[in-house]
């Protein structure tokens, strides 16, 4: 069930953001993630940036102490995957947009790929602190999606939160679905935007987790479990979860208000 | 239909399917959708006096269709902050069982009373973690200390208490007659077997802290012996755990002499679905048996000796 393999590749696609790419053959779909063992330290859940074929790819953002120390993560380095694990993105909607927070863009790509591939459109809310942070944009790009930035700093696009380029893009168009990822108090607000549009919401959530196959509650949310239940959940699922944008849970399972 | 309710140690329950303590159980909600799932009750993670991180990642490594190994190292909130989630756990109806762990006899009657506090029908005394250092079974792993830590608990509530035993001894039953003699309403046999995954390419042991503890189907016949033997030595209910992911694993435990029993890596695989499963395969089984109710069958195998 676990396997270990070499990293064959690193890139740095930020300042804080490195992409691993590694041999692994198992199938996988948008919205999933691995348990990514790194010997010697801990091992984390880590959604798959790149699903397809046999080399699939992960791309983490500087953290904790254990994501800070897959940044040093070489090729040749040894690691161990488990999974994939959770559920997907639904790939049905035609008219889609994506507001995407920091390292969340990491989750959402391979899904907008899809999306696009099957010849739906796709308009990317894509926010950083500051401009050389904004994951991904040439990659939302690339694929043929629409991109519209937002930095803290004003160092490029709409200066101020996402949310706020979110809010502007659903007045003005519609779509058919809203695929959000990033700090959940981010993801709050833009359930409220959609919420008032009517437009339905698949957010990617995060917590704590352990065991990642259902059995240890460390990444409990809700009546819910992040590792089997998501990480992708639905506007009702999310409305329905307390702890939505209000707190997490540590290590030891206590509550941790955002 | 057959009737599954049975009584363990004054406690009346649906039928004999608990969540077993571990699985799930850091969270309220968590055990609440147990219950509403079909359990007849919930048994909280084994809670300490501190909060606790647990080992670090990998924590568990699986074998698929025969169990799981894990070593969590008791991570729980701590008691001070874990009465919300019992609230709303007992919100929902179900019969909360209070799981404690402590390095000594003293700390596991202190946890005990303030567990006891919050509305649980009954405690079970975790003696029988297999790789915490400082706690369950090597201060549990001896009739002595068992006797020792039940009595204190004994003494300080009100309510029924349930040792919870290792099989990783070569006396289980042993410990089951301490726990008698301490005063235990009842004992739970078996945690998990102390086990252990080595990965060859990386020369090192899986789990971050090298041993662990083996659960699911592969050690049901373990806990079956442990059960069987244990029937043969005490008077007290024996709640029976260890691999039960059938109806037919069930009967098996309640046949060699348990009472009510637990289900923990079946949750884990399945889903909260799976009491609802095991509650419609025993009770079939027992119709396609001709057996009444469940709690005539408890034991029925040793007369076959």
């Amino acid at each position: 069930m676990r396997t270990v393999v070499r990293v064959v590749e690193r890139i740095e696609e930020t300042p804080s953001t490195v992409t691993l790419r590694f041999p692994y053959a198992p199938a996988a779909e948008p919205g999933q993630f691995v348990m990514l063992w790194i010997p010697g330290d801990d091992e984390i859940p880590m959604s798959l940036s790149y699903v397809e074929g046999d080399r699939k790819g992960v791309t983490v953002k500087a953290m904790g102490a254990t994501s800070r120390h897959v940044l040093t993560i070489a090729p040749g380095d040894w690691i161990g995957l488990r999974g994939p694990y959770g559920n997907r993105f639904d790939l049905a909607p035609r008219r889609l947009l994506i507001v995407a927070g920091g390292s969340g863009a990491a989750v959402l790509a391979p899904g907008a790929e899809r999306v696009v591939a099957g010849g739906g459109s796709v308009v990317v809310a894509l926010g950083a602190t500051r401009a050389p942070e904004l994951l991904f944009r040439q990659r939302f790009a690339e694929m043929g999606a629409r991109v519209e930035v937002a930095t803290d700093d004003a160092s490029a696009g709409f200066a101020g939160y996402v949310t706020g380029v979110a809010e502007r893009l659903l007045a003005e168009e519609p779509f058919d679905a809203v695929w959000t990822c990033g700090p959940e108090v981010m993801m709050r607000k833009v359930l409220a935007l959609a919420d008032a549009r009517g437009v339905p919401t698949f957010g990617s959530t995060e917590r704590h987790m352990k065991c990642a196959i259902g059995m240890c509650d460390a990444c409990a949310f809700g009546p819910f479990h992040v590792c089997t239940d998501g990480p992708v959940f639905s506007s009702g699922q999310l409305r329905s979860v307390p702890d939505f944008g209000v707190f997490h849970r540590d290590a030891a399972g206590r509550r941790v208000r955002f | 239909m057959a009737e599954l309710g049975v009584e363990l140690a004054g406690v009346r329950l649906r039928n004999p399917f608990l969540l077993a303590s571990g699985i799930w159980g850091e969270s309220g909600a968590s055990l609440a959708g147990a219950y509403r799932a079909g359990a007849a009750g919930v048994i909280t993670k084994s809670i300490g006096a501190a909060p606790r991180e647990g080992f670090p990642n990998p924590t568990i490594e699986s074998y698929g269709s025969w169990g799981m190994l894990n070593a969590m190292g008791l991570p729980n909130p701590g008691i001070d902050d874990y009465p919300k989630e019992v609230e709303i756990a007992l919100a929902s109806g179900a019969p909360v069982i209070g799981s404690v762990f402590a390095g000594s006899a003293e700390e596991f009657g202190r946890l005990a009373e303030r567990m006891a506090a919050l509305g649980v029908v009954a405690l079970e005394l975790n003696l029988s973690c297999p790789h915490a250092e400082g706690f369950g079974t090597e201060v549990g792993g001896t009739p002595p200390e068992v006797e020792r830590i039940v009595r204190e608990v004994v003494d300080r509530v009100r309510i029924p208490v349930i040792a919870k035993i290792t099989p990783n001894t070569t006396d289980a039953p042993a410990l089951a007659l301490a726990a008698e003699r301490g005063g235990a309403a009842a004992v739970s046999a078996i945690n998990t077997v102390r086990a252990l995954a080595v990965d060859v390419r990386l020369r090192r042991p899986v789990l971050a802290h090298g041993l662990g503890g083996l659960s699911g189907p592969a050690v049901k016949p373990v806990g079956l012996a442990c059960v069987w033997q244990i029937f043969e030595r005490v008077r007290i209910p024996i709640v029976g755990v260890g691999g039960i992911s059938t109806g037919e694993d069930a009967l098996e435990y309640v046949m060699a002499g348990a009472r009510a029993l637990e289900v923990g890596t079946a949750v884990a695989v399945e889903g909260a679905g799976a009491f609802g499963r095991l509650a419609r395969e025993l009770s079939a089984l027992l119709d396609e048996l001709g057996i009444a109710r469940l709690a005539d069958a408890v034991g029925v195998a040793h007369a076959a000796r």
